[in-house]
């Protein structure tokens, strides 16, 4: 235990004087993150949408036909919320509105400025006749969030440009009324979300910051398990076998460090990006359980990886490669759920457990199943390592 | 009853037999060479001697006990000393000494002791907070030596301690093991300098493709001297 200590302890500071900690661990998660979020932030405007409709033909007219013709969005009309929510969930859809009947409290509006000559057809009267306030439910689809997001944004702004133009119609036909009676006018649509999908989203501050920070993650880990190929080849490992210490132990310090540095740069960013991105990560506890188990699943695959290879190069260049893939695959930069097949191959990625655990996280869900995986990649990828890496010392 | 005993050592690499049957004693007090051109075999037989590489066939004892990869006692009656420079280029020379030291089980004011000991020795004493990678061949050299000594060994293992090494940095090391043979200590280096290794040594062994040509004193081995000998035993051909 005390060796272990020791090699841990001078793994880290020596990380932490070559600049390793700062690069990997701080600077490239960091930068990269604000990169991201400045570059897709305004990805909506490439976005290839899949979006279905069931009624709203004046929000359909308005802003999706548009959306439409310039090639960003793929409409089909949809039966009922019902059938939306089957296609949504079947993937075949990015996002369904669905129009509904507002609830009975706000069917108190003020008549005669809603049924105004100079705008008809303003409003998305659900069924013909009805002048009442409807509301638009966005339904998503939970692999697709970018179009989601935008869909959320897209009612959004629907229904307040809406409210805005009420607002506007009353106050020219009611002439001076009262500041105070304005502000209480009901909305005339109301955005609602899908609770048990639309819900399980990240917003983009936070993706973009979760998906870097697990993407480093796994390079800070391999900056440390390439290290025990460079001890090798300089002869510190010889001669640190050479004392009188445990194979094994030597080998299960060098494994934590990797972890360690790892954690570190994950804490950081997690902090960092909430303070200037914005990013809300969700209850601290699951994120501390995902992130403890992400950081043990990166250990032990990239060490793992890392064994089948002669030298430090070929050892590093294995495990770029592992963590890139993965990462992609993994939806670490863009999300995945878009692409089809790789949705599939993205279960056999850790950095898919951890967005998937993020995003269970926010809908209140637990994340337990995530955690597990998560758990099951270490519980392969360590063992394994540490089996394998006994023979690297020796070799 | 010789500090070292190494009988009949053997390894190879796939097919290729690097060590074939290797057998010296080293006893207390002593300096001994092993000595052969490149490729001969000596650092797989040192790295199987202190219990870094694991052996096909022989035997190595430590004071009277049975060696191996996994001889934690006995590993720490060993100083050993790579051929590589293998110090922490990012810590400086006490932190290295100290990193080392705890491996060894030397903790606190015996540490500091040991340390502050050792600095001396290899000269270092007034650079040892600058960080290693800054040292000149030489110093790293000294520094390199100086973590082989911190558990005060039975026997010394050196791997070409001065390979490249400026005069006064060589003779600093030789007259520090020197010293450490007077006070005791066992002490088996390889080298390929011939004459290094005549003034040195109270006896040497001559390998080549992983057997012992020829083993004794550095006068019993021929005329003129260890260099015509070891040309002799080895050949003239060219190795890499
Ligand atoms: N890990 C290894 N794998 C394969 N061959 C090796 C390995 N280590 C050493 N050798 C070979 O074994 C022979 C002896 O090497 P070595 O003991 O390093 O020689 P020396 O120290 O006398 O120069 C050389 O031919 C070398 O190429
Ligand atoms: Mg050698």
């Amino acid at each position: 235990m005390r060796a272990l200590m020791l090699i841990l302890r001078k793994d880290l500071r020596q990380r932490l004087r070559d600049g390793t900690l700062l690069i990997y661990a701080v600077a490239l998660p960091l930068g990269m993150a604000f990169l991201l979020n400045l570059v897709m932030g305004g990805s909506a405007q490439r976005l290839d949408a899949r979006y279905g409709v069931v009624g709203l033909p004046a929000f359909t007219e308005r802003v999706l036909r548009p959306m439409e013709a310039a090639g960003r969005v793929r409409l089909r009309q949809v039966a009922s919320a019902e059938e939306g929510r089957e296609l949504t969930g079947r993937g075949e859809l990015d996002a369904v509105f669905a129009g509904s009947p507002g609830p009975s409290s706000v069917a108190n509006l003020p008549p005669a400025e809603t049924t105004d000559p100079a705008s008809p057809g303003a409003t998305d009267p659900v069924s013909p006749g009805t002048t009442g306030p409807a509301s638009i439910e966005v339904i998503g689809s939970v692999d697709a969030p970018v179009a989601v997001q935008v869909a959320r944004e897209l009612a959004e702004s629907y229904a307040a440009a809406e409210r805005g133009e009420r607002l506007a119609l009353a106050v020219a036909g009611a002439g001076p009324r009262a500041v105070p009676e304005l502000r209480a006018l009901p909305e005339p649509i109301r955005v609602r979300q899908d609770a048990s999908l639309s819900v399980r989203q990240l917003d983009t501050g936070t993706y973009h910051a979760a998906g870097t920070a697990v993407f480093f993650l796994f390079f800070a880990v391999l900056i440390c398990v390439s290290g025990i190929f460079a001890e090798r080849a300089s002869g510190m490992l010889a001669r640190i076998m050479a004392a009188p210490v445990r194979g094994p132990v030597v080998m299960a310090a060098k494994l934590l460090g990797g972890a360690l540095t790892a954690l570190i740069g994950m804490v950081i960013l997690v902090v960092a990006s909430s303070l200037l991105l914005g990013a809300r990560w969700g209850d601290p506890a699951g994120v501390a359980a995902l992130v403890a188990a992400v950081v043990l699943a990166a250990t032990g695959l990239m060490a793992a990886v890392a064994t089948f290879a002669r030298t430090a190069e070929q050892a590093a260049n294995w495990q770029s490669v592992a963590a890139t893939a993965l990462g992609i695959a993994g939806g670490a930069f863009f999300p995945v759920g878009q692409l089809g097949g790789l949705a599939v191959l993205s279960q056999a990625s850790p950095h898919h457990w951890f967005l998937e655990g993020l995003a269970d996280l926010r809908g209140g869900g637990s994340v337990a199943l995530p955690v597990a995986v998560l758990l099951g990649f270490a519980a392969v990828g360590i063992p394994v390592a540490l089996a394998r890496l006994g023979r690297v010392a020796r070799a | 009853m010789p500090v070292l005993e190494v009988v009949g050592l053997r390894k190879s690499y796939k097919d290729r037999l690097v060590v074939d049957g290797v057998g010296f004693a080293v006893r207390e007090g002593e300096t001994y060479g092993l000595l052969g051109p490149n490729g001969a075999g000596k650092t797989t037989t040192i790295s199987m001697v202190v219990g870094v590489l694991a052996r096909d066939a022989g035997e190595v004892r430590i004071a009277g006990r049975p060696h191996d990869t996994a001889g934690r006692a006995t590993k720490s009656l060993i100083g050993y000393v790579p051929q590589e420079l293998a110090v922490y280029p990012d810590l400086t020379a006490r932190e290295n000494l100290r990193f080392f030291a705890g491996l060894y089980g030397i903790r606190g004011s015996e540490a500091r002791r040991r340390i502050g000991e050792v600095l001396e020795i290899v000269g270092l004493a007034d650079r040892a907070g600058e960080a290693a990678g800054k040292y000149s061949g030489g110093m790293s050299r000294r520094l390199n030596i100086g973590i082989g000594l911190l558990n005060r060994p039975r026997l010394l293992v050196l791997d070409e301690p001065t390979a490249g090494v400026d005069p006064q940095s060589r003779t600093s090391i030789l007259d520090s093991v020197r010293r450490l043979a007077g006070d005791g200590t066992a002490v088996l280096y390889t080298t390929h300098y011939m004459e290094e290794a005549q003034r040195l040594c109270d006896r040497v062994g001559i390998i080549d493709h992983g057997r012992m040509l020829a083993e004794g004193r550095p006068d019993e081995l021929g005329a003129p001297d260890l260099e015509a000998a070891f040309l002799q035993l080895t050949g003239r051909e060219l190795r890499d």
